[in-house]
């Protein structure tokens, strides 16, 4: 995994509270075998009409969006299923890092397992940069996740949380199996232990 | 000390843990499907490592196979090229794999206890958010992405965050017409979506006891439409006697196997982080008017009336919801008709729900409105069990179509596909938007409920229901 490095994106936004994977990227999508080639279908039920054309009428579809990295949405992102297709195809589109109230459990873990970066604020912080961000196109964020904090355009600094593991595994890049690897020898003992052969 | 069930699986499976970081859990029992593997086994080739423990693991095909014959090959090609990946992987690391032609085969959540694969006490992972069905058993079971199942595969190990425990204590009886989906409907429209969040769930008091193994699963397995990550049921003397002569469990000691599966059962007295308490008496026959499973009331009940919503987001969800699902604020369940229905899935494809189905339908026909109602068991060994009852004939001849097993239109991903604009009646988990085909309408219900659904045409009391 690359390392997730200190950078500034464009905000766009998805105003919706439960946005689950179905959403994310529906099923029809999920018939490849590789990692890759999902950004096109990110949220393809809303971003396309019934003929194939793009809608103007959802948000993250106007043009000041376009090119955005950070997504900024309501409670509860990526309930549901917990098919990893989900953060491969917010990576595909460009998102690298996702700001929301709360993160359902198994979509938040599968984030650091593909170097995307999500962030809790609470609510009325989230209220607040949603405003800020439908005020004034071509708004960005500064995400310095070694800081944890993230930079508005007016120099204000909004800290988040996240515990110091899986902040060292994204700004490390660590695998996971690899981390794991190093305690081979007490998978082995457990192993012995339980009668496992 | 008392120590609840989790806390006892988790200490028992910790193998090592670095000061600052989750514990790293031995996986007792991985079960692996088409669609979220394929990734996992590149990602071992490419990194040059092998399955760890190939005996622990199992695999199946489930969410891409046709229903309609198993004669032909697969049509689509992209579902014929997974499932063939799947097998190949197998092949290549020395898998099992229940292909789709093999009797033992249907949904992973399904065959799993099916054949005595999981057992109480263990530690299940799957790469499907379902897999929470296994908790019924008293194992701690949760679903898990692509890069955890590679994680699983090459160390047999998981990083597993420490939840909090909630309990949710049923006493009470359920009344007659009133199932266990009727119950976790209940609970999940009590707790919303996301109330489970960053919990594991056990389900305790009198009615939990009373449900069969079929009932259990049935609610543990929507424990992840109220956030949770698991969902688990203390084991008892019915885990015991479901387990009893099943497959994976022969030419062992029973009896002291079934001794040891006890001791896993939560302490007299232990704690929870959190305890919600419900009666039993009070859950109706439930439906969803919405487009998330926490969107639910009773089928005597209506959808809500925007006004009463406190909450702004709240109210903009509803709303949104109701457009959706094109129904008006204040309707009444009674007053919504449907054109399709579905009965299946690890919800409610096994034989008990079949039963309890086909008690409905037997001696009615299907209504003029509906232009398609599918009964889709959760694997060939319950497609067999309900042939041998008979059932598949009840159901046929009141007008129902009688498939091979599979996930079908639970997420359609193979032909089993809503229209734009269909609604459906639905023993399924999920009533997310496009959930069962773009534009579909989705009301999840009990397999009692979706019968008679078939039979009237709309949602009907079940309660009262005319059985022939
Ligand atoms: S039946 Fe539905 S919920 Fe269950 S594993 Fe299949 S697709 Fe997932």
């Amino acid at each position: 995994m690359e390392k997730f490095e200190t950078f500034s994106g464009l905000l766009a936004p998805l105003d919706a509270q439960h946005a689950d994977t179905d959403q994310i990227i529906p099923k029809q999508f999920l018939k490849r075998v590789e990692r890759t080639g999902y950004g096109e279908f990110l949220f393809f039920d809303w971003r396309f009409n019934d003929d194939g054309s793009l809608n103007h009428d959802f948000e993250m579809n106007h043009d000041r969006y376009q090119g955005a990295s950070i997504l900024i949405t309501r409670d509860n992102f990526g309930c549901g299923s917990s098919r990893e297709h989900a953060p491969w195809a917010l990576k595909g589109y460009g998102i690298r890092c996702i700001v929301a109230p709360s993160f359902a459990d198994i979509f938040y873990n599968n984030c650091f397992n593909n170097g995307l970066l999500p962030v809790v604020l609470a609510a009325d912080t989230v209220d607040r940069l949603f405003g800020e961000l439908r005020a004034n196109e071509g708004y960005a964020l500064k995400v310095d996740l070694e800081r944890r904090l993230l930079l508005t355009p007016s120099g204000e600094e909004i800290p988040f949380e996240l515990d110091d593991f899986l902040r060292d595994r994204l700004l490390n890049g660590w695998d996971q199996v690899g981390l794991t690897l190093r305690h081979e020898d007490a998978i082995t003992r457990w192993e012995k232990d339980h009668d496992i052969d | 000390m008392s120590l609840n069930i989790y806390e006892k699986i988790c200490a028992e499976h910790l193998v090592h843990q670095e000061p600052g970081q989750d514990p790293v859990l031995y996986i007792d029992r991985h079960y692996v499907h088409e669609v979220t593997s394929p990734q996992a086994f590149e990602g071992l080739r490419m990194a040059g490592r092998t399955v760890r423990r190939p005996g622990l693991t199992f695999a199946t095909m489930d969410h891409n196979i046709p229903t309609t014959s198993r004669d032909q090959p697969i049509a689509d090609p992209l579902s014929a090229r997974q499932v063939e990946t799947l097998a190949a992987n197998c092949r290549e690391f020395a898998v099992t794999c229940f292909d789709m032609h093999d009797p033992r085969s249907g949904i992973a959540h399904i065959i799993g206890p099916e054949l005595g694969l999981t057992e109480p006490g263990m530690t299940v992972v799957c790469g499907d958010s379902h897999t929470s069905t296994h908790g019924a058993f008293g194992a701690l079971a949760f679903g898990i992405g692509t890069s955890e199942v590679e994680h699983v595969l090459a160390t047999q190990t998981l990083l597993n965050r420490t939840a909090r425990t909630l309990q949710v204590k049923v006493d009470g009886q359920l009344g007659a017409g009133v199932t266990a989906k009727d119950l976790v409907l209940a609970i999940i429209g009590r707790l919303g979506t996301a109330g489970g969040t960053g919990f594991v769930i056990e389900y305790t008091g009198s009615a939990i006891r009373e449900l069969s193994m079929e009932g259990r699963m049935t609610v543990c397995n929507m424990s992840i439409e109220a956030g949770a990550r698991a969902g688990l049921v203390s084991p008892d003397d019915k885990t015991v006697a479901y387990l009893e002569g099943r497959e994976y469990l022969e030419g062992r000691d029973f009896d002291s196997m079934a001794e040891g599966w006890l001791a896993w059962a939560s302490d007299e007295g232990c704690d929870y982080d959190e305890t919600l308490e419900l009666n039993a008496a009070d859950v109706e026959p439930q439906v969803t008017w919405g487009t998330s499973p926490g969107m639910v009331t009773g089928v005597l009940g209506q959808a809500p009336t925007l006004a009463d919503l406190a909450d702004a987001a709240e109210r903009d969800t509803a709303s949104r919801a109701l457009q959706y699902m094109d129904l008006r604020e204040g309707q009444a369940m009674t007053d919504i008709t449907v054109n399709r229905v579905f009965i299946g899935s690890c919800t409610n494809g096994r034989i008990e729900d079949l039963r309890e189905a086909a008690r409905v339908a037997c001696g009615h026909t299907v209504a003029a409105g509906v232009e398609q109602a599918l009964v889709v068991p959760g694997s060939q060994q319950v497609r067999a069990q309900a042939e041998a009852e008979g059932l598949d004939k009840v159901f046929v001849e009141a007008g129902f179509q009688w498939r091979e097993s599979g996930c079908s239109m639970c997420l359609a991903m193979n032909d089993d596909v809503l229209s734009p604009g269909d609604r459906c009646a639905s023993t399924s988990n999920r009533n997310f938007e496009g959930r069962q085909g773009k534009g579909g309408r989705t009301h999840l219900v009990s397999p009692a409920m979706a019968a008679a659904a078939a039979v009237t045409g709309s949602f009907t009391d079940v309660r009262d229901w005319d059985y022939k």
